[in-house]
C-alpha cells in the first residue's frame, strides 16, 4: 500500500474562530478543526469515539480539551485520548501553520484505511 | 521461559462472574482465564436493562467490558456457548458444541432464569420474561407492533417492565396475585402509595388476580383469571420470579438445593469448583440482587489469589426501584410484627413515607417512599445492626436541632464500615477504592471520584455514602471543597457566583473564571454555559453572548440529532398557522429532502434531518421566525380552541396564547420554558404540566406554575387568579423574571418552585405591588434587547460559514 503523506492546505488562521469547531473534508476523511484560546490549531477526525458515533466539531472547547456535543465525553485534542471515566480515542492529524496558512498532514496508509 | 499458570474457567459471563474476574485481575491473580457465556454479548450491566426499556440508555451504553477488555487481559472468551458439564475425572469443562477446556479451578456463575408460570398457554408466541437483552429486544419490538400488554407480577422487575412499556406507548396492566405491590420489600402503606403514583403515570392494575390461562391461538391474545374474569393483551411479560440456573451443576454431580450449595468461601461440593451469584445458595439463601454477589465475588477473588479474607457470612439486602419519578427504598425487615418498635412518618401532602423498624432497640429495617435521601444511611445502619440513639433518631427522622451532631454521627458510621464493603452496588466499588482515590490522588469532589472509580455513575443511589466518605477522609477541608459548587471546576454555588459577578462587576466568562479562581481555567461544558447565562441575565443590554460557551444547539440555533443532521422548527404563535405558511414549509421540506415532518407536543412542526450545510438555506427560504426549539427559553404556548370557536370557551385562548408567545419569545431562561392557555376549565391544552399554565374562567384567568411533563412529572400549583389580560401579563412577567433571577442554570420551574417554596414566590409577587411591577419592568427591558438569531446569522456571512459550511479539499 502506498505510504506517502498528503498535505492539505485548509485555510488561513483567521478562517477558524477561537473555540469553535469547523468541518473540513480532506479527501476521504472528514476533519473537525479547532483553534484553542492560545491560538493553536488542532485537527481530529470528525467522528465521535462513542459507540453511537456522531460528529465532534460542534463541541465545547476548554483549554486543550473538547467536550463532545452529543454525549459530553471529554477528549484531549492533543492526543485524541478520551478522558476517564470514559475511554476511546479519536484520530488526530498534525497541523502546521506556515505564516498564515494552515496545513494538515494525512498519512497515506491512514487515508487508505478510511476508505 | 514461561511459568505455567493455573487454568481458571468461568462459566457464565454475567455480573457476578466477571465481577469476580475483575477483582482477581486487580489482585494480580496468576491465572490463564477462559470465560464461557450463553449470550452472544460481552459482559453487560443487567440492572440497566430497565433503562434500556425505558429509553434512557441503549444496549451499547450498558456494556461493562467490551471485547477489547477481554483481549487486553488475555482472557479467552467464548460467547454464545453454553457449558453442559464439568468432568471432574478428566478435569475438563465441556460445552454444548463439544469444546473441552482443561481446568485447575472453575467458577460457576450461571445466574438465573425467569420463572415462567406453568399455566396453559405460557409457551405461546408473545410471552416473554424480563431477564436479558433478547427479552428486552422482544419488548421493544412488541411495543412497535402491538397496543396492549399485561405484566404478570407486581414486584421490582414487573413494575420496571410495566413503566418501560408505558413509556413505549403501550396500554399496560400489571397483574398481581396479592393486594400489595412489591410485597417482599414494602409494607402496605408504602405499597398503596406506590400504586397510586404509578396509576398517575398511566399504569393500570389488576390486583388479587391469579392467572389461570393465557388465551389465543399461535399468539397470545389475553389472560383468563381463576375467578373467571379476562383481560385482553397482545403481549405478556412474566415477571413472577427467578429460578437459579443449576442444570449444569446438577448434571455434573454437584450438590444443589434451590441453588448450588456453597460454604463461606464459595466452595461447592466438587473440589476446585466454586460458585457465585444468583445461581448460588449460601446458608440457605439465594440472592437476586447485585450487592450480595459482589460481596461474594470479593471473598472468592481473594481466596483464589491466596490473599487473607474474612469468610462470606451473608448479606443484608436493600432495594431501590429505578423507574423515573418514583422513589422507593427498603432494607432489611419491613413488615412490622408485635416484636418490633415502629418509628414512622407519613406525609400525604408531600406524598412521602418513612418507616424504621427496631427490634430490642436495634435498627433492623426501613422503608422509604417519595424521599429517599436517607436511603444510603439507613442501609448502613441496618447492615451494621446499629442501636437507635437520640442522635441517629434526629439524623434520620430529620428533626435534629444541631446539624453538627448529625454530621459527626454520619462520619462515625462511615468509619465503622469495612474496607471491602461495596459502596456502589452498580459498579462494585468498595470503600477502600474510594478512600484510596482521595488519599492517593488528592481528589476532593464526588465528580472526581466518579471519574476515577466509576462510583455513583449508574443509578446514583450511593452518592450520599460517597459524600460521607469524602467528608470522613477529608475532615474539615471537605466543607470548603465539596460545598455544592455548580461543577467540578469551582466550589462556588450559583448564588455566590451571581453575587460575585455583581459585586466585582465581572463581564465575561473568562473574567469570572479568572477572578474566582476556577480550577480548569476555561471551565467545562457545565459551567461555561451557566456562567454565560448568568452574565446575560445580569447585564441584558451589555453582555456580549459567547457563542463558544453555548451548547451546540444554541450556538447553531438548530437542534442536533444523533446522526449529526439538524432539526429546523419555525415559530407558530399559539400553535396557529396559515395555509400559505404550510405551503412554504412543504415546499422547502421537499426541496431540502427533509426526512420527517413531525407535529410536536407543543403544537408545531419539526422538520427533522436537515443536512448541516443546508440549515441556513432552509431558514432563508422559509423566511419565518425561529421557533427556539433548541433554546433554554420560551418554547411554545400551547392553546386550545377557546371562545373563538369552542362551544364551552369563555376566554380567547388562541389570541392570548399567541400574544404571550410573541411577547416572551427569544429571551434566555435558566432552562426551557413552556406555557399553555385554555379557554375554560376543561383544560384541553393541558395547562397542568406547563411551567406556566393559564386557565380561563368566566371572570378572568387562573394561573398555575411549576408543572412538568418530563422526566419528573409534576402537576402545576395554583398560583393566583386575575381578572384582566393586563394583570395576567404582569403576573406572568414577574414570575418569569423572578425565575430568571433566582433559578439555577438548567433548573426547571418544577424544581425551582419546590426549592423556593410556593408561598415564598407568592409573597414576593402577589403581596408586593411595587416588587411585581419592578420585576415586570426588568423583563421588559431584557426583552427589548433580543432579536431573531436567523435574521442575524443570515447577514453575518463569516459566522454562518464558520458554523455551517463544509469545505471539501
Ligand atoms: C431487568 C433487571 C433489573 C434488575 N435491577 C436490579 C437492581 O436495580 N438492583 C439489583 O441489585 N439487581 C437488579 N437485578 C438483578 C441483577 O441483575 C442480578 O442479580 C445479577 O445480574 C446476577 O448476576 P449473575 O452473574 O449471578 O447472573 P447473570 O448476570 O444473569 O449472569 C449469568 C450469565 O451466565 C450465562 N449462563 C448461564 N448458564 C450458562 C452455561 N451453562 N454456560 C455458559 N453461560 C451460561 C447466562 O447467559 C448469563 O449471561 C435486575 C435484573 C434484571 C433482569
Ligand atoms: S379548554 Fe374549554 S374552551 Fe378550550 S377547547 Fe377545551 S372545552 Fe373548549
Ligand atoms: S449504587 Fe448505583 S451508581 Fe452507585
Amino acid at each position: 500500500m502506498e505510504n506517502t503523506n498528503h498535505e492539505y492546505t485548509i485555510g488561513t488562521a483567521q478562517h477558524f474562530l477561537p473555540q469553535i469547531g469547523r468541518v473540513i473534508g480532506c479527501g476521504p476523511v472528514e476533519l473537525a478543526v479547532f483553534k484553542t484560546s492560545d491560538g493553536q490549531i488542532f485537527a481530529v477526525e470528525n467522528k465521535n469515539p462513542h459507540p453511537k458515533g456522531g460528529p465532534l466539531a460542534e463541541g465545547i472547547v476548554s483549554g486543550h480539551y473538547l467536550y463532545d456535543p452529543l454525549y459530553d465525553w471529554k477528549i484531549d485534542l492533543r492526543s485524541g485520548e478520551v478522558q476517564a471515566p470514559d475511554n476511546g480515542k479519536v484520530a488526530t492529524f498534525p497541523v502546521t501553520v506556515d505564516g498564515d496558512t494552515v496545513k494538515v498532514t494525512l498519512q497515506g496508509a491512514l487515508i487508505q484505511s478510511q476508505i | 521461559m514461561r511459568v505455567e499458570r493455573e487454568k481458571l474457567v468461568l462459566i457464565g459471563n454475567g455480573m457476578a462472574g466477571v465481577g469476580t474476574i475483575e477483582q482477581i485481575l486487580k489482585l494480580g491473580g496468576a491465572y490463564d482465564i477462559t470465560i464461557f457465556g450463553s449470550e452472544p454479548h460481552p459482559n453487560y450491566n443487567r440492572i440497566m436493562l430497565s433503562y434500556v426499556l425505558e429509553g434512557s440508555k441503549s444496549i451499547e451504553d450498558i456494556i461493562l467490558n467490551d471485547r477489547q477488555w477481554y483481549a487486553d487481559n488475555n482472557i479467552t472468551l467464548h460467547t454464545g456457548t453454553t457449558v453442559v458439564k464439568i468432568d471432574e475425572e478428566a478435569r475438563q469443562v465441556i460445552a454444548e458444541n463439544g469444546l473441552a477446556v482443561p481446568y485447575d479451578k472453575v467458577i460457576i456463575a450461571t445466574g438465573s432464569n425467569s420463572f415462567i408460570l406453568p399455566v396453559p398457554g405460557s409457551t405461546k408466541e408473545g410471552v416473554v420474561g424480563f431477564r436479558d437483552i433478547a427479552d428486552c429486544d422482544a419488548m421493544l419490538a412488541a411495543a412497535k407492533q402491538y397496543r396492549t400488554a399485561a405484566v404478570i407480577g407486581g414486584g421490582l422487575l414487573g413494575l420496571e417492565a410495566a413503566k418501560g412499556l408505558v413509556n413505549l406507548g403501550m396500554d399496560v396492566t400489571v397483574v398481581h396475585l396479592l393486594e400489595d405491590l412489591m410485597e417482599r420489600q414494602l409494607d402496605h402503606t408504602a405499597s398503596s402509595m406506590l400504586q397510586a403514583e404509578l396509576k398517575r403515570q398511566g399504569v393500570k392494575f389488576a390486583m388479587g388476580k391469579q392467572t389461570a390461562e393465557l388465551t389465543g391461538d399461535e399468539r397470545v391474545n389475553g389472560l383468563r383469571f381463576s375467578d373467571g374474569s379476562e383481560l385482553q393483551a397482545d403481549f405478556v411479560v412474566m415477571a413472577v420470579g427467578i429460578k437459579p440456573n443449576t442444570q449444569l451443576a446438577k448434571d455434573s454431580g454437584i450438590t444443589v438445593n434451590r441453588g448450588i450449595v456453597v460454604n463461606d468461601y464459595l466452595q461447592t461440593s466438587m473440589e476446585n469448583v466454586y460458585s457465585v451469584g444468583e445461581c448460588t445458595e449460601h446458608r440457605g439463601t439465594c440472592y437476586g440482587l447485585v450487592a450480595p454477589l459482589f460481596e461474594q465475588g470479593m471473598v472468592l477473588a481473594k481466596h483464589l489469589c491466596g490473599a487473607a479474607t474474612q469468610p462470606y457470612e451473608g448479606s443484608v439486602v436493600s432495594t431501590k426501584l429505578k423507574i423515573s419519578g418514583v422513589d422507593v427504598f427498603s432494607a432489611g425487615e419491613f413488615t412490622d410484627t408485635p416484636e418490633h418498635t415502629v418509628i414512622s412518618a407519613k406525609d400525604e401532602w408531600k406524598r412521602t413515607y418513612k418507616k424504621i423498624l427496631l427490634k430490642d432497640n436495634v435498627i433492623v429495617g426501613a422503608v422509604l417512599f417519595g424521599d429517599v435521601t436517607e436511603s444510603a444511611n439507613l442501609q448502613k445502619l441496618v447492615k451494621q445492626g446499629t442501636e437507635m440513639t437520640d442522635e441517629i433518631y434526629s439524623e434520620v427522622m430529620g428533626t435534629g436541632c444541631c446539624g453538627g451532631g448529625g454530621n459527626a454521627k454520619k462520619g462515625m458510621s462511615v468509619e465503622a464500615m469495612a474496607d471491602e464493603e461495596i459502596v456502589c452496588g452498580c459498579n462494585g466499588v468498595t470503600k477502600k477504592t474510594i478512600v484510596d482515590a482521595v488519599t492517593e490522588n488528592g481528589f476532593t469532589t464526588v465528580d472526581e471520584i466518579k471519574a476515577c472509580t466509576g462510583a455513583t455513575r449508574s443509578c446514583g443511589g450511593c452518592k450520599p455514602v460517597v459524600e460521607q466518605i469524602l467528608q470522613f477522609v477529608l475532615g474539615d477541608s471537605f466543607k470548603e471543597s465539596a460545598k455544592a459548587g455548580i461543577c467540578g471546576c469551582t466550589p462556588l454555588s450559583r448564588d455566590e457566583i451571581v453575587a460575585e459577578i455583581t459585586a466585582k462587576g465581572l463581564k465575561t466568562t473568562k473574567e469570572v473564571m479568572n477572578v474566582l479562581e476556577w480550577k480548569q481555567p476555561e471551565g467545562c461544558s457545565k459551567c461555561r454555559p451557566a456562567v454565560n447565562y448568568y452574565l446575560g441575565m445580569i447585564y441584558p443590554d451589555t453582555h456580549e453572548d459567547e457563542k463558544e460557551s453555548r451548547f451546540v444547539n444554541e450556538r447553531m440555533s438548530a437542534n442536533i440529532q444523533k446522526d449529526g443532521t439538524f432539526t429546523v422548527v419555525p415559530r407558530m404563535y399559539g400553535g396557529v398557522t396559515t395555509p400559505e405558511d404550510l405551503k412554504r414549509i412543504a415546499d422547502v421540506s421537499l426541496k431540502y429532502d427533509v426526512k420527517v415532518v413531525k407535529v410536536t407536543g407543543g403544537q408545531r412542526l419539526d422538520l427533522i434531518g436537515v443536512k448541516k450545510e443546508d440549515v441556513p438555506k432552509v431558514w432563508e427560504e422559509l423566511d419565518m421566525p425561529s421557533g427556539y426549539a433548541y433554546a433554554k427559553s420560551l418554547r411554545t404556548v400551547k392553546t386550545c380552541v377557546g371562545n373563538q370557536f369552542c362551544r364551552f370557551g369563555t376566554q380567547d385562548s388562541m389570541g392570548v396564547g399567541a400574544m404571550l408567545e410573541r411577547k416572551y419569545e427569544r429571551l434566555d431562561f435558566p432552562a426551557k420554558f413552556k406555557m399553555a392557555v385554555n379557554g375554560c376549565p376543561r383544560n384541553c391544552a393541558e395547562s397542568c404540566t406547563k411551567d406556566i399554565g393559564i386557565v380561563g374562567n368566566d371572570g378572568g384567568w387562573e394561573v398555575f406554575i411549576g408543572g412538568n411533563g418530563g422526566i419528573k412529572p409534576r402537576i402545576a400549583d395554583a398560583f393566583c387568579k386575575v381578572k384582566t389580560d393586563e394583570e395576567l401579563v404582569e403576573v406572568c412577567s414577574a414570575v418569569m423574571q423572578f425565575y430568571r433571577e433566582t433559578g439555577n442554570y438548567l433548573e426547571r420551574t418544577s424544581e425551582w418552585v419546590e426549592r423556593m417554596g410556593l408561598e415564598k414566590i407568592q409573597s414576593v409577587i402577589l403581596n408586593n405591588d411595587e416588587n411585581r411591577r419592578e420585576l415586570a419592568a426588568r423583563i421588559d427591558f431584557a426583552l427589548a434587547q433580543v432579536s431573531d438569531p436567523w435574521k442575524k446569522m443570515l447577514k453575518e456571512e463569516d459566522t454562518r460559514s464558520a458554523l455551517f459550511e463544509k469545505v471539501q479539499h
